[in-house]
């Protein structure tokens, strides 16, 4: 059953340009997959090491603007891609080494700081980042010579990404380390006492979930041919948040709902509401009030019920973890 | 050869131990609450920093090892409250514990259930403590009896030289503690086991020697007639 | 030189308006364990609404208070129906609050649209007053005394009354305060009730000086952030340090390295989190 609704799934993915109409939708469904992305990384953080960071914005920010300021210094995507990438995953580690001070709340106010200062480069420090104006690249990149020009091919490009992503994720989860990283989440000291380091599972956990928000963050570079402190706002960090504990926190699917509705009412819905963002708010609240754990495992759970018609608990997905670890 | 050996100094929860367990015996520590002897359990495994004093593992000295090293120098230990991991099976929970000590904690390539060696030793640990049909069962759906043989089947995994069991029966009804003092009664001599325990009746008949904290010092040890004879102890203790 | 006593004015206000802004936060911080991100929303609540009242010809002062009244009934609101459900997920707090202040914001944007509103300094304080042999805008040292005022009489409500050992029972140990029979729930909505007033207040002092504009929120609550942040959650002292401290490192890192103002800002707050978590005055590890 599962096996025949994945490839159901990926058909269905793999044909959006056809049977959605106009390009608007396209493009929509492409900023769904780059967003998925992001909150799959944000995931690793919040859902597998009971990590909530609302910082992630600013290395989501870190690959787009040196993406784009690699480029205009008239390098090939390949190498942007690259070093884009190393230095989001050295600023991970920085972020990292810096956050993992402090637990649960402390730790959240950390990447509020390291957002923040992100932010605050972006926005300020003109002669680097050029702003509020934000840096323009010229074009998309042509891997193996295809031009992802057009929506329907940046469209496919996305895909591609989106599903090793997912494959990524998968394989972590399924892993050792996968299975050590969500241990340090539940019970960090007992992890602790029987032997694990679960400074540096988290330290890695932090890095491989920045690798993928940098992913995320090129990928937006590209679709927008633009990047603006917007991207590294506060309020950004929290969207991805968002989309993580709106989809469900324990899965692999519930990042990929939430990006998809927080995406969704952000374009579509301010297509025909003009207050968009009270919308995306209410959803928000009505969410954490009333399915805590998330839409995936919350509409998972009423199913249930309405079928069995015994209720059945499931763990909420957000608890700040004050576990204090011994170095 | 020594088993344990330890000397503080200043440490106020703490005052002055001089503990010694020699290889393969059962000690017992007894005192009222508020005593230290947990406090005592998280300085051996290295949750707490003394402030003064060494701890000897074996003739090493392993005052300033991470406690994340101490289990893999063999340490082990249970909770006096259940810290187990509630999303999971308990086939899942005796795996993490397996697996802290292999180089494969570290991968993330391959899938953890596919590791079968791995899995079937935590089957074998289960069936130690007599809960290998409920393997598969999750975590959340076990009784607290079978929960605190969960606690200590996650100690057992690691095949520990010394073994640490804080209030093992706490809580537990008459048929489980006996079922309980029987699996302990069953781990080999080469396991040294030192417990802290409330339950005088359970515990005596376990005990070989029997430490007597209060207020962060021993008060006394000796034999378990040596320290019911003993007046101080029985003050202390037993509130005459 | 005037320039920088200049900045050193507009330091002190800033600091007594981060102060008004900051306290409410820093009680909800400590008693309730809540970062209450809709606290900025207050702060621009509590203006919009006072722009409504002096439009209806209401004084500034009763304007003020009204306002900080109507966020507080807001807040008191918010708490007891939405906080209330969410009991101890902190994190699921601080979302919710997150959620609620996008959703301020648009009630915002659509009752006063998206033009900066400005409101007038009160007439009895316009002008200029000497000091010292200087001249200094009255209005600013209005503010700088009415966080002192302010100050005190919150410092006297946690030092001298009833209410105020509760609030700090509360802070230092809430499942104490239960079982000593503090009905830990309801002081809940009180501290969460004043700091809304205290935000919605500040918001309407600060308007002469700010103007009221969508935005308003997202801007001052990361300062507030860093008050509390820096001066120590709980703290009546660290709150009052911790926001002169902001004013003028705002202040003078703006004007002498504009290019890094945030990071002038939000670098040590990373350095107090990093190495004293509890803030330069708290007491709570956070």
């Amino acid at each position: 059953m599962k096996r025949f609704a994945l490839a159901t799934a990926l058909v269905l993915l793999a044909t959006v340009p056809w049977w959605v109409r106009g390009t608007f939708y396209v493009n929509i469904a492409s900023q769904i997959l780059l967003y998925a992305v992001f909150a799959l990384g944000v995931n690793v953080l919040a859902g597998y090491a009971g990590l909530v960071s609302l910082g992630h914005a600013g290395l989501f920010g870190i690959a787009a603007y040196t993406g784009a300021k690699i480029l205009a210094g008239g390098a090939g995507h390949l190498a942007v891609d690259v070093a884009a990438l190393a230095t989001t995953v050295v600023a991970a580690g920085v972020f990292a080494v810096l956050a993992l001070r402090g637990t649960g709340l402390g730790f959240v106010m950390i990447t509020v700081a390291l957002g923040q200062i992100v932010w605050g480069v972006a926005y300020r420090w003109i002669s680097l980042t050029n702003g509020d104006n934000g840096i323009s690249i010229t074009g998309r990149p042509s891997p193996f010579g295809l031009s992802l020009a057009s929506p329907r091919s940046f469209y496919w490009a996305t895909l591609v990404v989106f599903l090793a992503a997912v494959l990524s994720m998968a394989t972590f989860v399924a892993s050792p380390f996968g299975a050590s990283v969500r241990g340090t989440r539940d019970q960090p000291r007992r992890m602790n006492a029987l032997g694990y380091h679960v400074w540096m599972i988290r330290f890695l956990a932090f890095l491989f979930s920045g690798f993928w928000s940098g992913v995320a963050g090129l990928l937006y570079l590209y679709y927008n041919q633009f990047v603006s402190p917007q991207a590294v706002a506060l309020t950004a960090s929290a969207e991805a948040l968002l989309m993580v504990i709106a989809g469900g926190t324990g899965t692999l699917l519930g990042p990929v709902v939430g990006a998809a509705l927080v995406v969704a009412v952000k374009n579509v819905a301010s297509a025909y509401i003009e207050r968009w963002n009270f919308v995306l708010g209410a959803i928000f609240v009505m969410i954490m009030v009333f399915m805590p754990e998330g839409l995936v495992p919350g509409l998972g759970r009423l199913a249930r019920r309405l079928r069995v018609g015994a209720s059945s608990q499931a763990p909420a997905a957000v608890t700040a973890t004050r576990e204090e670890v011994p170095p | 050869m020594r088993g344990l050996e330890k000397r503080f100094g200043g440490l106020r929860v703490t005052a002055a131990v001089d503990l010694s367990v020699e290889p393969g015996e059962r000690r017992l520590i007894i005192g009222p609450n508020g005593a230290g002897k947990t406090t005592l359990f998280n300085l051996i495994t290295g949750e707490l920093s003394p402030d003064g004093g060494t701890i000897n593992l074996f003739d090493t000295d392993i005052t300033r090892v991470p406690s994340r090293r101490r289990a893999h120098l063999g340490i082990g230990r249970t909770y006096q409250i259940i810290t187990l991991f509630p999303r999971d099976t308990l086939l899942r929970n005796v795996t993490l514990s397996l697996l802290a000590l292999t180089r494969l904690r570290w991968n993330p390539f391959v899938r953890l259930e596919t590791q079968t060696a791995l899995v079937e030793r935590a089957r074998v640990v289960l069936s130690r403590v007599g809960l290998d049909r409920l393997a598969d069962r999750p975590l959340a759906e076990t009784s607290y009896g079978e929960r605190r043989r969960v606690e200590i089947a996650l100690a057992l995994a690691q095949s520990p030289r010394v073994l640490l069991l804080d209030e093992p029966f706490a809580g537990l009804s008459i048929e489980e503690r006996r079922d309980l003092r029987a699996l302990v009664a069953g781990i080999p001599r080469d396991v040294t086991i030192v417990m802290i325990e409330h339950d005088m009746d359970t515990a005596l008949d376990f005990a070989e020697r029997i430490s007597v904290l209060h207020l962060g010092e021993v008060v006394m040890e000796g034999t378990r007639a040596e320290v019911v004879a003993h007046p101080r102890a029985r003050e202390i203790y037993l509130g005459e | 030189m005037s320039l920088w006593l200049l900045l050193a004015v507009n330091s002190i206000t800033l600091g007594g308006l981060l102060f008004l802004l900051s306290a409410g936060f820093s009680l909800i911080f400590g008693l309730m364990r809540i970062p209450n991100l809709t606290h900025g929303s207050f702060f621009m609540l509590g203006a919009y609404l006072a722009t409504s009242l002096i439009a209806r010809g209401v004084d500034f002062w009763t304007a003020a208070v009204l306002s900080g009244l109507g966020v507080a009934l807001f807040g008191g609101i918010v708490e007891r129906l939405v906080l209330r459900r969410l009991p101890g997920a902190e994190l699921a707090q601080v979302l919710v609050t997150l959620g609620l202040s996008f959703m301020v914001a648009d009630v915002c944007l659509m009752v006063w649209t998206g033009d900066p509103i400005r409101i007038a300094t009160p007439p009895v304080l316009r002008g200029a007053t000497s000091a010292l042999g200087l001249s200094f805008p009255t209005y600013r040292l209005a503010i700088s005394l009415i966080a002192v005022v302010f100050a005190v009489a919150l410092w006297a409500l946690l030092d001298r009354t009833r209410l105020g050992a509760m609030i700090r029972a509360g802070v230092d140990d809430p499942a104490m305060a239960r079982v000593c029979g503090i009905r830990v729930s309801q002081l809940f909505t009180i501290v969460f009730c004043l700091g809304a007033w205290l935000a919605g207040f500040a918001g309407v002092i600060g308007g002469p000086i700010l103007s009221v504009y969508p935005g308003l929120d997202g801007e001052m609550l990361p300062l507030a952030l860093v008050v509390v942040i820096l001066g120590g959650s709980g703290s009546l002292l660290g709150s009052f340090m911790g926001s002169f401290i902001v004013g003028f490192l705002y202040n003078f890192g703006q004007a002498m390295f504009p290019e890094l103002a945030y990071v002038v800002l939000f670098l040590p707050m990373l350095v107090v989190l990093v190495v004293r978590p509890q803030g330069l005055f708290g007491r709570a590890a956070v």
